[in-house]
């Protein structure tokens, strides 16, 4: 299929499932609307809505939020994922002794922290960034461990020939190693990110987006919810492809990944 | 042989033996002798499995023998062998590295700055072949290529002995011929003392001044050691047409294919047992 032609195929089904959605939820089918406005609202009204989001700004003062949370807890997150991941792959003892416990904090849903770091930190952003950083450091975590756990032998043999020290082993071979690893879960980490800030908004917060949707939906406000799933998906698209970007520049040397 | 030169690598009754997972012991390498001379271009030949690869490591410092010592330029060695570059069978190079930025890092670790470390590696990858492939990752490059830049990697440093591990194994039969006579005529430049695995006769007679032979695994051990007195320069596609190659690779061999059967009947017995 040509470029063109997916993209017009790819249009056509949002035509249709927002041609769909506007027919059932005004026109009567039948003798009746087989999508009651009140639970469904209808296209034209999510429309307005986030026009008039927009055009008033309310928008942006929420969207800063949201990706500031997210960005912080990316940051934090995976940081302290690098380090206690090199720490953890470099000392097995200490791997041994905390493994049952990293387990064990990793199988909590953490949906059920959201209330606790909401007493810590406050209805600030800092419930949030908590909430993220708990998500994004599991899974940077586990792909730094890999990463330096499964450097190849050779590789390491032909540092060790060429002459390098323990010291610059670890910025030559492991450090390149474990952040390829890290970058390689990218969109998953940053994901979760978004996922952490906008859950926690959801469950207690004055400003973001998780926190619009929720006063929406408090006020059977179906539209302003539709809305705001909209624009988050917008949002969280939007941050997907600057990773796309960053990742190309950061992994060239990857055969799978096509830079050039 | 020459005796005013230094010996550059002894193996002094060198036996090999790993612990394996259900205690028992089992010894790749019994009593190797072997000394190579500086300058000297020795090659190791012997069946599958035969324990030629950990020969090298531990010449290369890699492996402790169990019993015997190694000596490099008659000193004990202990820990790494720091006066070798070694050329490993498999994938060595750094792949989030540049070919020229693996070639330098050998200098950069000595503390050689860097621009002049990479104008260094430049002049390396010229003289492989490679000098429009500088800033090529490993995994844009051929298999005889990511073998050149590795012969690089290791030259650039300037060992005084050369060790390499079936180096040219993975690669298609003309790239073989072709990377043989470029290794010649870098080791031609400033003769190091060179150690060199290989599986392949032909390939062992074509390059080495010497022809060590090992008997096949557990328990090997050098069983045949021959002079190549073919004359130097070689070109690794004419000397095998030379009488006195052919004569040298039918009496070697006659020793080796009796140890190649012995030990392909035992690895399919293995294979078999389990």
């Amino acid at each position: 299929m040509s470029r063109a032609a997916l993209l017009l195929c790819q249009v056509l089904v949002a035509v249709v499932a927002l041609a769909l959605w506007q027919v059932f939820t005004t026109v009567p089918l039948f003798g009746r609307i087989l999508l009651p406005p009140f639970f469904f609202s209808n296209p034209i009204d999510v429309f307005d809505q986030i026009v008039k989001w927009f055009s008033t700004g309310v928008i942006w003062k929420h969207l800063a939020i949201t990706l500031w949370e997210s960005i912080l807890a990316f940051v934090i997150g995976s940081s302290l994922g690098v380090l206690v991941g090199f720490w953890f792959a470099r000392q097995p003892r200490v791997a041994a002794v905390f493994d049952p416990y990293v387990k064990m904090t990793n199988a909590l849903p953490r949906v059920v922290l959201a209330p606790i770091f909401a007493l810590w930190f406050g209805l600030g952003i800092w419930s949030k960034v908590a909430l993220g950083v708990t998500l994004v450091f599991f899974i940077v975590f586990f792909n730094v461990y890999q990463g330096v756990k499964e450097v190849s032998s050779t590789v390491l043999d032909n540092g060790r020939m060429l002459g390098m020290s323990e010291r610059q082993l670890m910025r030559h071979v492991y450090w390149p190693s474990a952040l390829s690893w890290m970058f390689s879960s990218l969109h998953t980490s940053v994901g979760f990110a978004v996922v952490g800030a906008v859950v926690g908004e959801y469950l207690g917060a004055a400003a973001g987006l998780g926190y619009l949707i929720q006063q929406a939906e408090g006020v059977f406000d179906v539209a302003g919810v539709f809305a705001g799933m909209f624009v988050l998906s917008a949002f969280v698209i939007l941050i997907d492809m600057a990773v796309t970007l960053v990742e190309r520049r950061l992994l060239v040397w990857r055969p799978t990944v096509r830079a050039l | 042989m020459d005796t005013a030169r230094p010996t550059a690598v002894a193996l002094d009754d060198a036996t090999v033996a790993f612990r394996l997972a259900n205690a028992r012991v089992y010894t790749a390498v019994e009593k190797a002798r072997l000394a190579v001379a500086h300058g000297e271009f020795v090659a190791i030949v012997g069946p599958t499995g035969c324990g030629k690869s950990t020969l090298l490591n531990v010449a290369a410092g890699l492996l402790k023998p169990a019993a015997g010592a190694v000596r490099i330029f008659d000193q004990p060695l202990t820990g790494l062998n720091r006066d070798a570059g070694y050329l490993f069978q498999a994938d060595a190079l750094f792949p989030w590295k540049t070919a020229i930025d693996n070639v330098a890092i050998g200098l950069e670790i000595k503390g050689t700055p860097r621009a002049k470390a990479l104008e260094q590696a430049q002049a390396w990858l010229t003289s492989v072949g490679l000098g429009a492939f500088a800033n090529r990752y490993p995994h844009m490059l051929s298999g005889g290529q990511r073998k050149r830049v590795g012969l690089a990697q290791v030259l650039i440093r300037d060992p005084k002995i050369l060790l390499m591990d079936e180096p040219f194994g993975p690669l298609d039969a003309q790239t073989r011929q072709v990377m043989g006579n470029l290794l010649l005529e870098l080791w031609t430049a400033d003769r190091k003392a060179v150690l060199f695995v290989t599986h392949d006769l032909e390939e062992a007679i074509a390059l080495a001044d010497r022809v060590v032979i090992m008997s096949a695994g557990p328990s090997s051990r050098i069983i045949g050691d021959w002079r190549v007195e073919l004359p130097r320069p070689r070109d690794i596609f004419e000397v095998r047409l030379d009488k006195q190659f052919h004569e040298l690779h039918r009496e070697i061999w006659g020793v080796l294919k009796e140890e190649v059967m012995k030990g392909y009947a035992q690895s399919s017995q293995a294979a078999g047992a389990e």
